[in-house]
């Protein structure tokens, strides 16, 4: 047995083989499948989440050893039941299609926007380059992330 | 199966101790990958992601080295102040996975995993690093030469944790390019690292992905300083820079295999150490 704090949720891990994934533990012992899994060689970011600060991908995260760590899913971006800025962005700029790159993307995107709010074209291609999506050819993701900062930004200038 | 998640070096060495055989793991990006494919039986696990001591890293003044704890993530290295402080190493960084990858990855995964593409590797043999291992009642230092033995082979001992690698900080330019299948997010078909040290007058190359291990180009450096002076600044002519990348790809052994074809891999060796050598011979001359 070994406790993970997921949102802010403190849970217990119980009966599980101590080296399954943190993706895998998400999403079939703790009931939280927001995350996807794809590849699980950290090549398709779709199982992005922060842990303690930082976006990894959470296939590549021995559970047991994430004790500790302070860990968001992209369940946790939104406490309200509400769509996040972002989240609303995506819907807005028609940067979601199939939809199962979006959870992973959408994690990226706040980790991005949350320690630079006003990035440039290529930091944001830079910190969604591990977040691989096969449908939309990027351009309208690009847009909802363009989107999500410059209203960020009028927000804070009012 | 169990799993130590230690906070400290020293309960990381007494995991090592009371669970031999145990498989250290840092960031997880090698060692979860054989775990979802069923590649690898694990038995015990002691876990380095909370031991602070791995990932700090200093300047020591006397040697002008920098003391880089083995856990320090690739995401900190492509940063300032160290990008500044090893260059190269920064560029390799760079080049290492997505940004995902490069929060959690280190370069004590990178040697610990040991594979001939590790993209810090060549780094760290063209700087002639030194690799701290420690163990319970003693500790050792490791040319990075001695270290790496062959694919996936190293010298670290089952009851050692790498600790460290200490780099000197250089006058004169460092790069480090790769080829693979596309510009990001790959495994490198063949790399190469070039370090000029312009007080020490050498020109250091290390390739990657090109033999079982990391290859350091001794002849072709030898060569070099027997048709220049390296001193700063560099006069390298075109043909020169071309001679040398062709001598260099000499000195790896390639193979054929699912990331790329030997033939291929010399000829993209011998193109990547002649355009990062007519670099270091831009270097400084023109904005870069």
């Amino acid at each position: 047995m070994y406790r993970l704090t997921v949102n802010g949720i403190d849970h217990e891990v119980k009966d599980a083989w101590a080296g399954e994934s943190l993706l895998y533990v998400l999403r079939e012992r703790l009931g939280l499948p927001g995350t996807k899994g794809a590849c699980e060689q950290g090549e398709c970011g779709s199982c992005t989440v922060v842990m303690d600060g930082e976006a990894v991908c959470s296939c590549l995260v021995m559970a047991a050893t994430a004790v500790d760590a302070d860990i968001t899913t992209v369940e946790g971006l939104s406490l309200d039941g509400e769509p996040t800025d972002v989240q609303q962005s995506f819907v807005e700029a028609g940067g979601v299609q199939c939809g199962f790159c979006t959870p992973g993307l959408i994690v990226a995107v706040h980790h991005l926007l949350d320690r630079n709010p006003n990035p440039d074209e290529l930091a944001i291609k830079e910190a969604i380059s591990g977040n691989i999506c096969r449908c939309t050819g990027y351009g309208r993701i690009f847009a909802a992330v363009e989107l999500a900062r410059d209203q960020r930004r009028a927000m804070q200038a009012k | 199966m169990t799993v130590v998640n230690a906070t400290s070096l020293q309960q990381a060495l007494e995991a090592l101790r009371d669970h031999p055989g145990a498989r250290l793991v840092q960031g997880g990006t090698d060692l979860m990958v054989e775990v979802n494919f069923n590649r690898t039986t694990l038995h015990d696990v002691v876990a380095l992601r909370r031991v602070n001591e791995l990932k700090r890293w200093h300047i020591v003044e006397d040697s002008q080295t920098i003391h880089l704890g083995a856990g320090v993530p690739y995401a900190e290295m492509e940063r300032s102040p160290l990008c500044h402080h090893l260059p190269a190493l920064a560029q390799a960084a760079r080049t290492v996975g997505s940004p995902q990858i490069r929060a959690a990855g280190s370069l004590g995964g990178n040697l610990g995993t040991c594979s001939p593409a590790g993209d810090g590797l060549p780094v760290l043999s063209a700087l002639d690093a030194t690799v701290h291992l420690q163990s319970l009642d003693a500790s050792r230092d490791l040319s990075i030469h001695e270290f790496m033995l062959g694919v996936k082979k190293n010298a670290r001992q089952p009851n050692e944790v790498i600790v460290a690698v200490t780099l000197p900080i250089l006058d004169g330019f460092q790069g480090y390019a790769k080829v693979g299948t596309r510009n990001a997010m790959v495994i490198s078909a063949a790399s190469a690292c070039v370090v000029h040290d312009a007080i020490g007058g050498t020109v250091r190359v290390a390739l990657g992905a090109v033999a079982p291990t990391v290859v350091r180009t001794r002849e072709a450096e030898a060569w070099l300083a027997s048709q220049t002076n390296l001193t700063a600044p560099l006069t390298v002519s075109p043909e020169l820079a071309r001679e040398f990348g062709r001598r260099a790809a000499a000195e790896c052994s390639p193979i054929d295999d699912h990331r790329s074809t030997a033939a291929y891999r010399r000829h993209a060796i011998a193109v990547l150490v002649e355009r990062l050598l007519l670099r270091a011979n831009d270097h400084g001359k023109s904005p870069q």
